[in-house]
């Protein structure tokens, strides 16, 4: 009997975030009845779908015991590169195609330091996104670019009646997924985030890894970059900035450690994308002052990383080895 | 006359001068097992990450199948058919079983990246059997006990069925039926050719399962020839190059009539129950128990770091004890852990700031709070010198580079610097060798003769045999039965200790 409450409480331990999910989905409903729309669920989904692609790269970073401090700055340069180069006349094709070459680039960039000169991922890529932050800014000369209709036509296209961005969002979840859970790369990727050196012993190519989930986050930031500009319309000096704390947020409510080596993006990762998302709706649905929303934002997701962390040590305790099963009291002699 | 698989010839290295190994030779033939011992820093790892291909000698050759052998990396030594079973296991824990088995060749269904799950889970089931280990594929490794990790472990060496396979301490985390399982099943590959070269401490174990001894000490083969007709005297001696009629050093001391340490129905739910003994001044008392007998549970209960339910720990006669490691030590309690890499040491920090890590306040200056480093170093040296710390510049290098004897001994000095009423000792001699272990035993004592309660847990019989004045026997929890020192005999402290238990 006792056990049977055991399993069931481990069981919901283990899924807090989804259990949280929930509990903030019925508050906000229950404070605003126009919450429960489905042009509202739309929205959320739509407009978490660029965060939740940089939190996928995130989580890959992440889970190597890494972080990439440098997407919301990789975002703004590939997105502001290929505003003003669309503004001069460059097909949109060939000009998206470049900006997820500079992420790419980006992504390099941060591997060749963290893997070949050996400098912590937190200075690294807090390095980056000074930088490229800058970059950006000389490139727009600090000024807000728009883009061409053409661009947001793209952005609020329907596909069998999804917006494209929930759609992208998918594809790229599901091909995460699909590298973490089936392929050698993703059980490798867990591997090296358990403990870099045993990686290394048991014959695995840590630096490969490493410099393949950097590019990948850079990569993944572009296309983020790109579909937000394709919601948004146009690029201002603030483009991106504050996104890689969305996206880190994102895959550790989700459940992905920053220590590395435990974590997923299904459904840790999108979970964790749409919570931060619902909230920040759910705060504009509510009417909360403009400047308290960010502090409110932040202090659920506070509350949610530390439910998590209590989570741990529950969870540790309670799958504890025993040495001993206890009778009950009555029975010790 | 079997075929000779491995030889080394002549092989040397040295490290910044210093010279690791001179002129090693010796060979492994088919079906054979090798053993090969050596105090802890005789070059055993140096030789065996050569043939690994972690290092390069710096002179001599290796032949293999008289082929000329020269490994770059560890792959190179694993497609030549040479698998590990390191002492420090490999594995990732927070990925199954079969991921483990199979991370750096995963097979693939068909011509996708994907990997083939069915085919990896059918494979690992079969690896596991080989092992006699029953439990599903999927277990992630973190959830198994250090005994059937080392056999995953084993299951992973043997499946790409190797020529030569090399154990390095497979058994100090076994119990004594899985280290008779091991048993069986190193003779199982010997009588299938296999060439096997055992490294260990345990020199029992190297006299029931070696067919030929080789010894290593200060990087030179001292000593060589078959098991039968080797003694365990003439390995120790072999090892040290002296002759140490004793294993223990001789009590010069007797316990004295005062309480020191007192526990009293200490309980906790899961782990320890109605734990009641008395530790008086000068004594040593030894805790033997089984794995998971709740030997190590029931010191960092004692200590504070982890909480009990009912009962009282007082120390010193009325200072309660047991709440947290700051209270313990304050009331002169130290623990040394059976864990000196992970939790006595600061690996990467030079070994006088290890040592001084706990009684950093007692040096700070009153009115600044900053650390008086001389007057502090002054006394980290002296406890040095005390142990025969052999260390180069304390304030320069880190435990890292000491040996295994060397490294318990700055976890040792580091409580000594307390001056502790009590100390507890959890398996303090394992993985040191027999000289650094004769000389911990010599420390022990001596701060038993200074008035110190020492408490010592240990799973060698031997050792709280020859070093304890009592013993206690644990068993699931609880203390069964004590035997005073008249009353030592291995066969009945073994017998109490596998009470209740199906054997």
């Amino acid at each position: 009997m006792k056990d049977t409450v055991n399993k069931l409480l481990l069981t919901l331990l283990k899924n807090t975030p989804i259990m949280l999910f929930i509990v903030i989905f019925i508050l906000f409903g229950i404070l605003s009845p126009k919450f429960f729309s489905y042009t509202n669920f739309e929205n959320i989904a739509t407009q978490a779908s660029y965060v939740g692609i940089i939190a996928v790269g995130m989580t890959f970073i992440l889970l190597t015991g890494g972080i990439d401090l440098s997407v919301g700055s990789i975002m703004y340069v590939s997105a502001a590169t290929t505003g003003v180069l669309i503004a001069k006349g460059m097909p949109i094709p060939i000009a998206l195609c470049l900006a997820l070459l500079i992420g790419l680039v980006f992504g390099a960039v941060n591997a060749f330091a963290i893997v070949k000169l050996k400098i912590l991922p937190f200075v690294v890529t807090l390095s980056t996104m000074v930088a490229g932050r800058g970059v950006g800014l000389s490139i727009t000369e600090s000024r807000s670019i728009m883009l061409p209709d053409t661009i947001t036509k793209i952005g609020s296209t329907r596909i069998i009646g999804i917006p494209l961005p929930i759609i992208i969002f998918a594809i790229v979840v599901g091909v995460a997924y699909i590298i973490l859970a089936k392929t050698t790369l993703g059980r490798q990727i867990y591997a090296t985030g358990n403990d870099v050196e045993a990686a290394k012993k048991a014959g695995i190519n840590t630096d490969k890894i490493l410099f393949t989930i950097y590019i990948l986050s850079g990569l993944f930031a572009a296309l983020g970059g790109i579909i937000s500009v394709a919601q948004l319309g146009n690029i201002n000096a603030g483009f991106g900035s504050g996104d890689e704390f969305d996206a880190i947020a994102a895959a550790v409510l989700g459940g992905t450690s920053l220590f590395g080596g435990v974590g997923g993006v299904l459904p840790g990762t999108v979970i964790g994308t749409v919570l931060i998302q619902m909230i920040q709706a759910g705060l504009v649905y509510l009417q909360v002052n403009l400047y308290i929303q960010p502090i409110i934002s932040a202090g659920i997701i506070f509350l949610a990383v530390f439910l998590d962390s209590i989570r741990d040590a529950k969870i540790n305790k309670m799958e504890r080895r025993k040495i001993r099963t206890e009778q009950a009291p009555a029975s010790a002699k | 006359m079997s075929k000779t698989v491995l030889e080394l010839k002549n092989i040397s290295k040295s490290f910044f001068g210093i010279a690791a190994l001179k002129n090693v030779e010796f060979s492994v033939k088919e079906g054979q097992v090798i053993s090969l011992i050596g105090e802890n820093g005789a070059g055993k790892s140096t030789l065996m990450n050569i043939i690994g291909g972690v290092l390069k000698p710096d002179g001599g050759e290796m032949k293999l199948q008289d082929q000329n052998y020269i490994p770059n990396t560890p792959k190179d030594a694993a497609e030549a058919g040479i698998e590990f079973i390191h002492q420090e296991l490999n594995l990732f824990p927070n990925l199954s079983i079969a991921d483990n088995m199979f991370i750096t060749k995963f097979p693939k269904v068909s011509q996708t990246p994907i990997i083939d799950k069915a085919n990896i889970r059918n494979h690992t089931k079969e690896m596991l059997q080989a092992v006699d280990l029953k439990v599903s594929p999927d277990t992630l490794v973190e959830n198994l006990s250090p005994g059937e990790r080392q056999l995953v472990e084993i299951a992973k060496a043997i499946s790409s069925d190797p020529q030569i396979l090399i154990f390095d301490e497979p058994t100090t985390s076994l119990t004594a039926k899985e280290t008779e399982r091991l048993f069986e099943l190193i003779n199982s590959l010997r009588t299938r050719g296999k060439a096997i070269i055992y490294i260990s401490h345990i020199l029992a174990d190297v006299m029931n399962i070696s067919d030929e001894i080789v010894v290593l000490r200060d990087g030179q083969v001292t000593d060589k020839g078959l098991k039968k007709d080797f003694t365990i005297d003439r390995m120790i001696c072999s090892m040290v190059g002296r002759d140490i009629k004793q294993l223990y050093p001789e009590r010069k001391s007797q316990p004295t009539d005062e309480i020191a340490l007192k526990l009293e129905n200490v309980s906790q739910p899961g782990t320890v129950h109605n734990i009641s003994f008395e530790l008086n001044k000068g004594e040593v008392l030894g805790i033997f128990g089984l794995m998971g007998s709740g030997r190590s549970e029931l010191a960092r209960i004692i200590f504070g770091l982890d909480p009990h339910e009912t009962g009282k720990i007082s120390i010193d006669g009325d200072k309660v004890c047991g709440i947290s490691p700051k209270n313990s030590i304050e009331n002169k309690l130290a623990f040394v852990t059976e864990n000196r890499r992970e939790e006595g040491l600061l690996m990467d920090v030079s070994i006088a700031e290890n040592m001084g890590l706990v009684t950093l306040t007692k040096y700070a200056s009153k009115l600044t709070k900053v650390i008086k480093k001389t007057s502090l170093y002054d006394q980290v040296k002296k406890v040095g010198e005390l142990l025969k710390l052999k260390s180069g510049d304390i304030e320069k290098y880190p435990p890292k580079s000491l040996s295994g004897g060397n490294q318990q001994k700055v976890v040792i000095g580091k409580w000594l610097m307390t001056s502790p009423k009590v100390l507890i000792v959890d398996e303090p001699t394992r993985g040191i060798d027999v000289g650094a272990k004769y000389e911990v035993y010599s420390i022990i004592n001596d701060l038993a003769a200074q008035g110190t309660g020492v408490l010592m847990i240990s799973s060698e019989l031997e050792e709280l045999m020859g070093t304890c004045d009592r013993i206690l026997v644990m068993n699931k929890g609880e203390i069964i039965s004590e035997f005073s020192k008249t009353g030592f005999t291995q066969k009945n402290i073994m017998r109490a200790a596998f009470r209740q238990d199906a054997v």
